[in-house]
């Protein structure tokens, strides 16, 4: 009697004389079907989830476009849902969720990166087991405590201290940055001339590139120490809070990454004589750069999609700053506007004022949508181009 | 396929009426963070004497309190401001009838900073500064310092009731920040020298309170009418509740000795 199981291969080698009776065979293939049934039923459930959560969304946000149209809640900054003649007009919170998060990934993506180098490349295996843990920790604290501290600690501290804090921030950057960029510089400049004047010229140009930076660093310090921020609830408090927020995903994102190289690749570059930065830089980033890329683009995802942060310290103005880029001004952005006007807007009250949240939601929720597509799409070519 | 459809409908309604034929030791309040304070106090000062009842308070702000009093998800609603017709015609659409309950004065507080040697503004000075007409202190005769322009969000009760007192159907600046709580404001205040918010009566402590048309905020101006920012704090219930039922006792603690006090304790002002 010929067996039919699904797995018959691997049974008739590893077990070429065994011959099983019909009820058992029937009584495996029901629980071989009642269990692929159960897996496709989760499965099936959620992606269910995801189609109901977009269709849902999108049906109570198309009443807002009928009632209001497009144009004013793409292109009006005047929000005033609550008033006898309501105004819907939400540039203010597209520009303030585009600022935040552009603010965020500044933070999250260099440090990031850096740190996922550092992790994989840099120090010894058995520091990196005991530091990654730490940093996917920053991932567990809810996003009510850094709210909290946003509010309570560093948005006071931005107000008393805040011009001596971006002073001393920019000589932090800006120092070793202009350090590395006056020795490179030199280099490049001097790499055609001969010899006898190299050494000479290069001591020159060091020294008058590194007065330039010094000056430059200086004049910025000396502005950015004379600043007074009136409001320490503004763009830059959130978007550092929201770049530590975004840390853990794109640290641990892009260490797998760069883990997924492999060791054949570094070893190729060190036996070809590269030094282990040339190495990082030349073969590690470049071969890792798709999983680098989704990375961010996860960490950019966890910034526009955060919620409690932005609502209890980003101050909440529904205004564009001026200009569009200064950070010191209060932000609103779509995903505290919809925390924050959820509770009086009701078919109650006006259905306008509800559905334009919902308007919003779908916004955001079509966003992540193309991000993520746009993340599994970088993904899947730099496997084919690894595998390939 | 029909039959069970309609088997489902009706286990369905049945459940709903065990559900709707509910203990009348447990009361479910809902509603203003303004009134919190005060429904919470009574609420353990009730359980503590009638072991036997179960009160829980939720505070969602006035809005969803209305909103669960229609729904039926509550027995009491507690909030900052007179229900809206809009409400109301819900409610009556709903089959429910919303009865008020005024338990206490409440004066919203104009605060600024600790720091700030303003002492007394008018009406329509505030108004400029939410509007975005006087945009520094020393338009007011302060120092010269930018005014950081704090509000309660727009879902808030007190937002609604300065709103109406305060705004004459004028729109605040695009430069205002929205905070979530009094607890919120108050927080922002006491750490911002320029900044200018509203909080209840009970929410002064830390902060500076400012005289509003030369009227301090007491509770006795409150009480008076003197000081324009004031308002009434309310409970909403579904028809008149029964006498001496335990619904009945707790919304009119306010009207008992102990009552007043408790409103007196969180910092509120007991009707006379």
């Amino acid at each position: 009697m010929p067996m039919r199981t699904e797995n018959m291969k691997t049974e008739t080698r590893t077990m070429p004389s065994l011959r099983l009776s019909h009820r058992t065979i029937l009584r495996q293939r029901l629980a071989a079907s009642l269990g692929n049934g159960f897996l496709l039923a989760v499965t099936s459930l959620s992606m269910l989830a995801v189609f109901f959560i977009f269709f849902f969304i999108a049906r109570d946000a198309m009443p807002f476009f009928r009632l209001q149209g497009m144009r004013e809640f793409f292109t009006s900054t005047h929000w005033y849902p609550s008033a006898g003649e309501a105004e819907f007009g939400a540039l203010a919170m597209f520009v303030g969720s585009g600022l935040v998060t552009l603010g965020a990934t500044l933070v999250a993506v260099p440090l990031g990166i850096a740190a996922a180098v550092c992790l994989s490349d840099v120090i010894p295996f058995s520091l990196r087991q005991f530091v990654k843990p730490v940093i996917e920790m920053l991932a567990a604290i809810p996003s009510v405590a850094y709210g909290f501290f946003a509010l309570v600690v560093f948005a006071p501290l931005l107000q008393q201290q805040g011009g001596h804090l971006l002073a001393v921030a920019s000589w932090i950057l800006g120092l070793p940055m202009a350090v590395l960029g006056i020795v490179v510089l030199s280099d490049v400049a001097t790499d055609r001339l001969r010899d006898q004047f190299r050494l000479m010229i290069r001591v020159i140009l060091m020294v008058l590139f590194g007065g330039v930076a010094l000056a430059g660093l200086t004049w910025i310090g000396h502005t950015l120490n004379a600043l007074k921020i009136a409001s320490g609830t503004n763009a830059l408090n959130v978007s550092i809070i929201l770049g530590i927020m975004a840390l853990p995903t794109v640290v641990s994102v892009s260490e797998d990454a760069l883990q997924a190289v492999g060791r054949e690749l570094r070893e190729g570059s060190y036996a070809l004589g590269a030094t282990r930065a040339e190495t990082v830089v030349k073969t590690v980033l470049p071969a890792a750069a798709g999983g680098i890329l989704a990375a961010i683009i996860l960490g950019i995802m966890r910034a526009i999609g955060e919620t409690m942060v932005v609502w209890m310290a980003s101050g909440n103005a529904a205004r564009i700053p001026s200009p569009w880029y200064n950070m010191l001004d209060p932000v609103r952005t779509l995903t505290a506007t919809i925390a924050g006007d959820m509770g009086e807007a009701d078919h109650v009250t006006g259905s306008a004022r509800y559905h334009v949240l919902f308007a919003m939601a779908l916004c955001l929720l079509v966003f992540s949508f193309v991000c993520n597509f746009i993340s599994e799409g970088i993904v899947r070519r730099a496997r084919k181009k690894a595998g390939g | 396929m029909k039959r069970f459809i309609a088997g489902t409908l009706a286990a369905v309604v049945m459940g709903g009426g065990l559900v709707l034929a509910k203990d009348v030791n447990k009361i479910v309040v809902d509603g203003s963070t303004t009134v919190g304070p005060i429904t919470k106090a009574f609420a353990e000062y009730y359980m503590g004497k009638r072991p036997e009842v179960n009160i829980t308070v939720s505070e969602s702000g006035s809005g969803n309190g209305a909103k669960s009093l229609i729904n039926a998800a509550c027995d009491v609603a507690t909030m900052s401001r007179p229900m809206k017709n809009s409400e109301m015609k819900a409610a009556q659409d709903a089959g429910v009838l919303p009865i008020e309950h005024i338990v206490a004065m409440d004066g919203i507080a104009m605060v600024v900073h600790p720091g700030n040697p303003i002492e007394d503004l008018t009406i329509g000075q505030i108004r400029s500064i939410y509007t975005g007409a006087i945009r520094n202190w020393k338009d007011l005769g302060g120092p010269d310092r930018p005014i950081v322009i704090i509000s309660r969000d727009t879902n808030s009760g007190t937002y609604e009731c300065f709103e109406t007192l305060v705004m004459n159907k004028q729109k605040m600046t695009d430069k205002t920040e929205y905070v979530g709580s009094n607890g919120a404001i108050r927080q922002r205040v006491m750490s911002t020298q320029g900044a200018i918010g509203y909080v209840g009566l009970a929410f002064r402590e830390g902060v500076k309170a400012l005289k509003v048309n030369g009227m301090e905020a007491t509770p006795e101006t409150v009480l008076a009418k003197t000081y324009p920012i004031a308002r009434p704090l309310y409970m909403y219930t579904n028809g008149r509740p029964a006498q001496d039922s335990p619904l009945y006792n707790f919304v009119n603690l306010y009207d008992t000795p102990e009552g007043k006090k408790i409103v007196e304790d969180t910092g509120f002002v007991p009707l006379k």
